[in-house]
C-alpha cells in the first residue's frame, strides 16, 4: 500500500459553547477519527449538519475556526505532524500543500478585485511562480475548468460573472499553486440543480488532469459518489463507516449509512384526476417598479387532497406564483379561482374563510415562528383567531395537533430555539393544519433539513393529506422530493410553464430540453452517472 | 447566574437615586428652600454638601431636585417612547406612503437642534412641568421613530410576521405581539441612553432659565444659582454638576448590562 499523503489518526478536536446565564461548556467536535488519504485520490466525508465534516476538512490544514481547538491525534501530512506545527511553519504550508474551495464563491472573493489577481495571489506570494507563469497557468486552468474565452476571463471581476463560473474560479484559484491536497467544502450546494452538475463534473476533470489528492466535503451522498474513490461516513463527530465508493453505496454495513442510502424511496401513488379545488388562469404578475413579468401567462389546477409540484430553478417564479395565490402580490392579469370562489386580487379583499383554507408553510421553520412565542402560542394563535377556542378546549386541540405531527407531550411550553430543526418544520406543519385548510403552500419545506430528517417531514406530509385531505402546492427544486410526493407537476423556466400535467406524464420522455436538462441534474447513486449525463446534455444550464 | 461588578454598581447608584427621590419628603435633613447657614459654606458635619448662594443646605436640595429631575425625565422618556416607537412600528409595518410622511416629518424636526426648538416652544407656552414633559419627550420621540423603525424594518420582513398577515391579523396585533417583543432589547438599551439625554435637556433648559422654575429645585437649575461661586473657589456648584453625572453614568451601567443580558436570551435577537 503506497504511503498516504494525508492521515488523521484518532483525531480529537473540541470547542468551548458560552451559553448564557451558564458556565462555559466544553464541546467535543469530532472524536476518535482516524482516516487516510493517497496522493492522486479522493476521499468523501459525508453528513449531516453537526457531523464534523467542515471541522476535519480544515483540520487537514491544521485549522480551526473561532475557538475550536485540534486538541488530540496526529495529522501526518507529507510525512510530518503538522496539528503541532508552529504557525510560520503552517503559512508555508497553508495554500502551497494544502488548498481550500469553499461554499459560497460569492462571498470569498474581493469584489473589489479583479479575478486573475486573486487566482494567482497564493502562488505568487508563496514564491511558487512569478507573476508571469501564474498568470499562464491560471489561463491553462480556465481552459481545463470550461470557463468561457479562458485568456480574458481574469481581467473580470467578480460581479461580473455566474456564480458556477465563480466556483470554479475558485478551484482554478486552489489548483493554480500545484498543491498536493485540496479541500472542496460543499463547493456545489450552493449551485442552482442544473448549474451544480456542471460545475461538479468541471472539478472532476481538474481533479483527474492534475492528479491532485482532494477531500470532498458534502451532505449530498449522490453527489460524493460521483468524485470520490473512498468514502467517509460522519455522524456526531464519530466515524461511521468508511469504504470504497462501490462498497458504501452498493453495499452498505451500518445502519445509518443504509438509511443515508435509501433515503429518497417514497413510493407514492399517483392520484386520479378531479375536479379542482384551486384554479390558476392564465396568471401574469410584476413586481411593483419594474418592468419585467415575473409570471407569465400561468395556468395551473390542483384538486382536493392532491399534491401539485411546482419545479424550476431559482429565479423560475415558483416563490412568486405562490405569493400571487396567497394575495401578497396582486397579479396584473388572470384569476384565481379556489374552492368555488374567485379569490381577491389583494390580501385585504379577501375573506376570514380564504384566508383560513389557505394556509403556507415557509423553507425556512427559523424565520417562520416568532422566537419570542412558545409552541404553544404558535400553534394556539389560529385555532384562537379563527374557531374563537380558548384556555383549555385550545390548549387540547393544540396537544391533538402536537400529537398529529408525532411530537407528542412536553413541547407545548417550548421555544422554538429549544427544538431541532425537523421539528421546527413540524411546529410549522402544526401551525398550518390548526386552521383546518383546503390548501396548503409548501414553499421548499424540506431543502433546509438534512435527508433523513427531509425524508420524515415528507411522510409525515403524506400521512397528513390521507387524513385530513388537504391538497398541497409544493414548491422545489429538487426532482426527488417531487417523484415521492406529486400526482401533478408544474414545471417552470423564466416565468412560464414549460411543462405540466399529471405526474406519470410530465416525468416520461419524450422532453422538452428545458425538463430534460432538469431531470438530468438531479444526482444518482450511481458510479459513472456523471459522464453519461453530462454526454448527453440537449442544452445548457441558464446559470452557467 | 453572577453579576458583573459594573451592573451591581449600577443598579446599586441607580435605585439610591431613585429611593431618595422617591422618599424625598423624608429623607431630605433640611426644607427645600429656607436659608439654614451661612453663603457659599464648606462641607461640613452640619451640612454634608455645605450651602448654596443663599445659604440653602445643598445636600437637601439635591435630594428635592432628584425627584423633579428624575420625574421629569422619566415622564418625558416614557412619553417618547409609547409614541416614538408606535408610529416607527407602524411606518415599518404600513412602509409606502405612510412611511413617507411620517419619516420626512421626523426629518425635519430632527434636522432643526432641539434646544432652539425648546426654547422657542418653551418662551411661547406657560411653564410649567406638563409642558417641559410633552416638549421634551415630543423632542425625543423622533430619536426613538427612527430606531424603532430600523428594528422594526428588520423583524417586519420576517416569515412569521408574513404569516400572521396571511393569517388575517390586524395591525394592532402585527405590532403589539410580533414585532414588540422581538424589538424590545434594543428599545430597553436605548431608554437608558434617553433618559440620560432628558436629564441633560432638562437640566440644560434650567440653567438657561426655562426650564423647572423657582422655588422647586432641580440639578441644572442648582448648577446656575451656584456659578458664579466657582470663581471664588467655592464647591458648590460642583455638586448638582456631580450628581448629574453619577446618575448619567449608573444609568448607562444598568443599561449596558440589561443589552448584553436580553440579547443572549432563548431566541433573543444578536448574539
Amino acid at each position: 500500500m503506497p504511503e498516504p499523503l494525508l492521515e488523521f489518526t484518532d483525531l480529537r478536536i473540541e470547542a468551548t459553547s458560552y451559553p448564557p446565564g451558564e458556565a462555559p461548556k466544553n464541546l467535543v467536535l469530532v472524536d476518535g477519527v482516524s482516516v487516510g488519504v493517497e496522493k492522486g485520490k479522493v476521499l468523501g466525508l459525508i453528513g449531516e449538519s453537526g457531523a464534523g465534516k467542515s471541522t476535519i476538512g480544515l483540520a487537514a490544514m491544521a485549522f480551526g475556526r473561532g475557538g475550536v481547538r485540534l486538541t488530540g491525534g496526529v495529522i501526518s501530512l507529507n510525512g510530518r505532524d503538522i496539528r503541532v506545527s508552529d504557525p510560520a511553519a503552517l503559512r508555508a504550508l497553508r495554500g502551497r500543500e494544502v488548498t481550500y474551495v469553499s461554499q459560497s464563491a460569492a462571498a470569498s472573493f474581493n469584489p473589489a478585485k479583479r479575478l486573475m489577481d486573486q487566482v494567482i495571489e497564493t502562488s505568487v506570494s508563496h514564491g511558487l511562480l512569478t507573476k508571469a507563469e501564474a498568470e499562464a497557468r491560471a489561463v491553462d486552468l480556465f481552459r481545463q475548468l470550461g470557463l468561457p474565452n479562458p485568456d480574458s476571463f481574469g481581467q473580470r471581476y467578480p460581479h461580473q460573472v455566474s456564480g458556477g463560473q465563480l466556483q470554479r474560479a475558485m478551484t482554478a484559484m486552489a489548483l493554480c499553486p500545484k498543491p498536493d491536497l485540496v479541500i472542496f467544502d460543499e463547493p456545489t450546494t450552493a449551485l442552482d440543480v442544473t448549474t451544480q452538475i456542471e460545475v461538479l463534473a468541471a472539478i472532476k476533470k481538474a481533479i483527474v488532469e492534475t492528479g491532485v489528492a482532494a477531500l470532498y466535503i458534502t451532505h449530498d451522498l449522490a453527489v460524493v459518489a460521483q468524485v470520490a474513490d473512498h468514502i467517509l461516513v460522519l455522524r456526531g463527530g464519530k466515524k461511521v463507516e468508511y469504504g470504497t465508493t462501490q462498497q458504501i453505496i452498493n453495499d452498505p454495513r451500518e445502519g445509518y449509512t443504509k438509511a443515508l442510502v435509501s433515503v429518497r424511496s417514497i413510493e407514492h401513488a399517483e392520484k386520479v384526476q378531479a375536479a379542482p379545488v384551486l384554479s390558476v388562469a392564465n396568471v401574469t404578475a410584476r413586481y411593483r417598479g419594474t418592468q419585467f413579468d415575473v409570471l407569465k401567462n400561468v395556468t395551473v389546477d390542483l384538486a382536493p387532497g392532491q399534491t401539485l409540484a411546482v419545479v424550476g430553478e431559482s429565479g423560475s417564479g415558483k416563490s412568486t406564483l405562490a405569493r400571487v395565490i396567497t394575495g401578497l402580490l396582486p397579479p396584473t392579469q388572470g384569476r384565481i379561482t379556489f374552492a368555488g370562489r374567485t379569490l381577491s386580487a389583494a390580501l385585504e379583499g379577501r375573506s376570514k374563510d380564504d384566508l383560513r383554507e389557505l394556509q403556507m408553510i415557509y423553507q425556512m421553520a427559523d424565520t417562520a415562528m416568532n422566537p419570542r412565542q412558545t409552541v404553544g402560542t404558535i400553534i394556539g394563535r389560529p385555532i384562537e383567531f379563527y374557531f374563537g377556542l380558548k384556555g383549555e378546549a385550545k390548549r387540547k386541540r393544540v396537544q391533538d395537533l402536537l400529537d398529529q405531527i408525532e411530537m407528542g407531550k412536553g413541547y407545548i411550553d417550548r421555544y422554538p430555539a429549544e427544538l431541532s430543526g425537523g421539528q421546527k418544520q413540524r411546529v410549522c406543519i402544526a401551525r398550518a393544519l390548526a386552521a383546518q385548510p383546503k390548501l396548503i403552500i409548501c414553499d421548499e419545506v424540506t431543502s433546509a433539513l438534512d435527508p433523513l430528517v427531509a425524508d420524515g417531514i415528507l411522510k409525515l406530509l403524506l400521512n397528513l393529506q390521507a387524513e385530513a385531505k388537504v391538497a398541497y402546492l409544493f414548491i422545489t427544486h429538487d426532482i426527488a422530493t417531487v417523484r415521492a410526493i406529486a400526482d401533478r407537476i408544474a414545471v417552470m423556466f423564466k416565468g412560464q410553464v414549460v411543462r405540466y400535467g399529471q405526474k406519470s406524464d410530465v416525468l416520461t420522455p419524450p422532453f422538452d430540453d428545458y425538463t430534460d436538462l432538469l431531470l438530468s441534474s438531479v444526482p444518482e447513486l450511481r458510479v459513472g452517472w456523471l459522464e453519461e449525463v453530462i454526454a448527453g446534455r440537449k442544452m445548457d444550464s441558464a446559470g452557467n | 447566574m453572577r453579576l458583573p461588578f459594573s451592573a451591581i454598581l449600577g443598579i446599586f447608584l441607580t435605585s439610591s437615586f431613585l429611593f431618595l427621590a422617591v422618599f424625598a419628603q423624608l429623607l431630605a435633613p433640611y426644607p427645600i428652600d429656607s436659608a439654614v447657614g451661612g453663603v457659599w459654606e464648606a462641607p461640613s458635619a452640619t451640612h454634608w454638601l455645605g450651602t448654596d448662594t443663599i445659604g440653602r443646605d445643598i445636600f437637601s436640595r439635591l435630594i428635592y431636585g432628584g425627584q423633579i429631575t428624575i420625574f421629569v425625565a422619566l415622564a418625558s422618556s416614557i412619553l417618547a417612547f409609547s409614541t416614538g416607537a408606535f408610529f416607527g412600528f407602524m411606518a415599518a409595518v404600513k412602509g409606502g406612503w405612510v412611511d413617507q410622511i411620517m419619516s420626512r416629518f421626523v426629518d425635519l424636526v430632527m434636522a432643526i437642534p432641539s434646544l432652539i426648538v425648546a426654547l422657542v416652544i418653551l418662551s411661547v407656552l406657560p411653564l410649567n412641568l406638563t409642558v417641559l414633559i410633552l416638549v421634551i419627550g415630543l423632542l425625543d420621540s423622533t430619536r426613538v421613530f427612527r430606531l424603532s423603525r430600523a428594528v422594526a424594518m428588520d423583524i417586519a420582513v420576517m416569515d412569521y410576521v408574513e404569516a400572521a398577515k396571511l393569517r388575517g391579523e390586524k395591525q394592532t396585533w402585527v405590532i403589539f405581539r410580533e414585532i414588540l417583543p422581538n424589538a424590545l432589547s434594543p428599545l430597553v438599551a436605548e431608554f437608558g441612553l434617553r433618559f440620560i439625554f432628558a436629564v441633560l435637556f432638562i437640566s440644560t433648559l434650567s440653567f438657561l432659565g426655562l426650564g423647572i422654575q423657582p422655588p422647586l429645585a432641580d440639578w441644572g437649575g442648582m448648577v446656575k444659582e451656584n456659578k458664579d461661586g466657582l470663581i471664588y473657589g467655592k464647591s458648590a456648584a460642583l455638586m448638582p454638576a456631580l450628581a448629574i453625572a453619577a446618575l448619567a453614568i449608573s444609568v448607562n451601567l444598568v443599561a449596558d448590562w440589561v443589552l448584553s443580558r436580553t440579547t443572549s436570551l432563548k431566541g433573543g435577537r444578536g448574539a
